[in-house]
């Protein structure tokens, strides 16, 4: 009985028991789907964190001060407070070869205040540097002048969601807000877009270095964004970063530098794992429609004992009788499998129409996998239903007996 | 053909052992047209499905056509099945689901027969027994008499030497009956050896030669009336 042969065979009993078939092939593709779409919105994940990260500029060098290290011996008593990275490194960083811009930042929060409304948000303190560093843009007016990179300037640019907050549709530009105690003149609005990991700078507002120092009273940074000029030389510069900053810190190691590429790697490696964790799980309802495979087998094999019984009589082999069961089963499960795919992609294709700004993608690998897994529980379950109908003895099996 | 050494089938009925067939020799030749008769329970079923090897024996030697069959595995005792052997049931055992063309095909399906080759024979068959225009009808479309038709259609497309009927007219009437019989006894004719499971006194009358069971025993082996001389 060659393949073809057990093929429709299989394909007139299942045509002739439609209903059940359907729905079996049915709780195999909601196993094979939920692969799909639950590993589409993990790649989905990390394709929009990689995406993300790209935007920020393929070459940047996020400094922060201290360090995260490990340390054999034990850890000294006192002094261990890491010195202040200050807008005077910023500035010497600018001028080290294979650098092309250095944005400051100096964080705190504050409440910002018009008139009777007031919210408390994030102030960023950085240079006119920011914007071209992480990529941001504008939806009215401009950025931070360039004559704030090194003075204090009552000006601000805020995050969009924060202009609607204090100025309720109207027009915020050149109005003056304050900000903790001071007053700055609004020169510039945030586009919507300008949502970036880590920080939703939607809801903040950025001032000019010297006038957060000022307002926070501090002159430490929260990091320097470091925009490196190509990713030939990237060790090359990161090893300048480092020693201008031990010469400038009394010769301590003292800041930690992440390369986006190596953050990038990180993330990439985490949620990889996260699609696959998603992916096993969505697995585990292929396991129970394997489960369901095998009480269909069961029955199927215990209502044509008869026909088991009568094929053997024509000469069938055991072998050729485990084939048949086990090939129903497999029809069954490629069927639903199939069924599975189309459903899944189906639910991706809507899933972006409804997110268009988040990836989803069912990888290959999963698609393969899930099919692979589904045949495999239609073959594996199906073995002992059928080692059952093989081992029938055809003359109990034509009179109906097991 | 057929060469039985005192062969035993002993069956467990519950608690008791229970023995179907007595030792028991028989020899058929190629070409003979033999009845199997008895009362119920006398183990003329449990006969021919030894015979068929269907069955394995307790005890003794079966000989089918020269081969010892004892000691084959399950695989070899299919294909002596599918080569040697056709079946033909007093419940017909169709496939319900398959057309009469189909279920004729079955037995060619199983023993690997390409499909180009399968449409002449099964359409040659089907002629022969009268059924070319039903080949597409079920079942459950056909009369009874049709259906065994379809069957010892299924049982001779793959040409066996030996035809095994158990109780072919069993659930036939009178017409339907005596026309699988001429069938029967046609094929016969053509050479092919044929034994036949009845009850029916008149069927086994027509056989050239019939044995009687009783309790696993053969009671009586004699050949019938020959109608040549009648």
């Amino acid at each position: 009985m060659g393949p073809v042969d057990r093929l429709s065979f299989n394909a007139q009993l299942l045509k002739r028991h439609r209903v059940r078939a359907l729905l079996l092939v049915l709780t195999i593709a909601i196993g094979v789907a939920s692969v799909v779409m639950l590993t589409a919105v993990g790649e989905g994940a990390r394709r929009y964190v990689v995406r993300e990260f790209s935007a920020l500029g393929s070459e940047l060098l996020i400094i922060l001060p201290g360090r995260i290290e490990t340390s054999g011996g034990a850890p000294p008593l006192y002094g261990t407070t890491p010195r202040d990275l200050t807008l005077e490194d910023a500035q010497a960083l600018s001028l080290l070869s294979g650098v092309v811009r250095v944005a400051p930042v100096l964080a705190g929060t504050a409440r910002v205040s018009r008139g009777a409304r007031a919210r408390d948000v994030v102030i960023i303190g950085s240079t006119p540097a920011l914007f071209p560093v992480r990529d941001l843009r504008l939806a009215q007016g401009r950025g931070l002048p360039a004559a704030a990179a090194n003075r204090a300037q009552p000006v601000c640019v805020l995050g969009d969601t924060l202009a609607r907050a204090l100025f309720d549709g109207a027009s915020p530009m050149y109005q003056w807000v304050r900000i903790g105690d001071r007053r700055f003149r609004v020169i510039g609005v945030l586009q919507t877009a300008g949502e970036h990991l880590g920080m939703d700078l939607r809801d903040m507002a950025v001032i000019p270095a010297r006038s957060a120092e000022q307002l926070f009273d501090t002159q430490s940074l929260f990091r320097i964004l470091v925009q490196l000029e190509g990713p030939a030389q990237q060790a090359a510069v990161e090893a300048r970063v480092r020693a201008l900053i031990r010469e400038r810190h009394d010769g301590e190691d003292d800041v930690t530098l992440i390369s986006q590429d190596a953050l990038l790697a990180t993330f990439d490696r985490i949620l990889r794992m996260l699609t696959l964790i998603l992916g096993a799980i969505a697995a585990i309802s292929l396991v129970v429609a394997g489960v369901l495979i095998m009480n269909l087998s069961l029955i199927s094999v215990a209502q044509r004992r008869a026909e088991i019984g009568l094929l053997k009589a024509l000469g069938a082999s055991a072998r050729q009788v485990r084939r048949l069961f086990l090939d129903e089963a497999l029809l069954l499960a490629a069927l639903g499998a199939g069924a599975g795919l189309l459903l899944g992609e189906a639910a991706v294709a809507v899933a972006l129409r409804l997110l268009p700004q988040f990836p989803f993608a069912a990888p290959l690998w999963a698609d393969l996998a899930a099919v692979a897994v589904a045949l495999l529980c239609g073959a594996l379950f199906a073995w002992w239903p059928a080692s059952q109908a093989a081992r029938l003895d055809p003359v109990r099996a034509l009179r109906g007996l097991a | 053909m057929i060469r039985l050494d005192a062969v035993e089938k002993r069956y467990q009925l519950g608690a008791r052992p229970f023995t179907a067939l007595q030792p028991t020799d028989l020899e058929v030749s190629a070409g003979e047209y033999l009845a199997i008769t008895g009362p119920s329970g006398s183990g003329k079923s449990t006969l021919l499905n030894l015979i068929g090897l269907l069955d394995r024996p307790d005890a003794g030697q079966y000989c089918l056509d020269g081969q010892a069959t004892e000691n084959l595995q399950e695989e070899a005792r299919a294909a002596l099945r599918r080569r040697y052997i056709g079946f033909v049931f007093q419940a017909f055992h169709l496939v319900a689901r398959l057309s009469a063309f189909e279920n004729v095909e079955l037995p060619l399906m199983l023993a690997g027969v390409p499909r180009r080759e399968r449409r002449p024979r099964i359409e040659a068959v089907l002629a022969r027994i009268g059924l070319s225009e039903v080949a597409e009808h079920r079942p459950g479309q056909l009369s009874g008499g049709q259906n065994q038709r379809v069957a010892i259609a299924r049982a001779i497309v793959m040409n066996p030497r030996l035809l095994l009927a158990d109780e072919p007219t069993g659930n036939l009437d009178q017409a339907a009956g005596a026309a699988v019989v001429e069938l029967l006894e046609g094929l016969n004719r053509d050479g092919m050896t044929v034994l036949m499971v009845t009850h029916n006194p008149e069927l086994a009358a027509r056989c050239r030669r019939r044995i009687r069971l009783v309790d696993g025993c053969i009671v009586e082996d004699s050949p019938s009336w020959d109608r040549s001389t009648a």
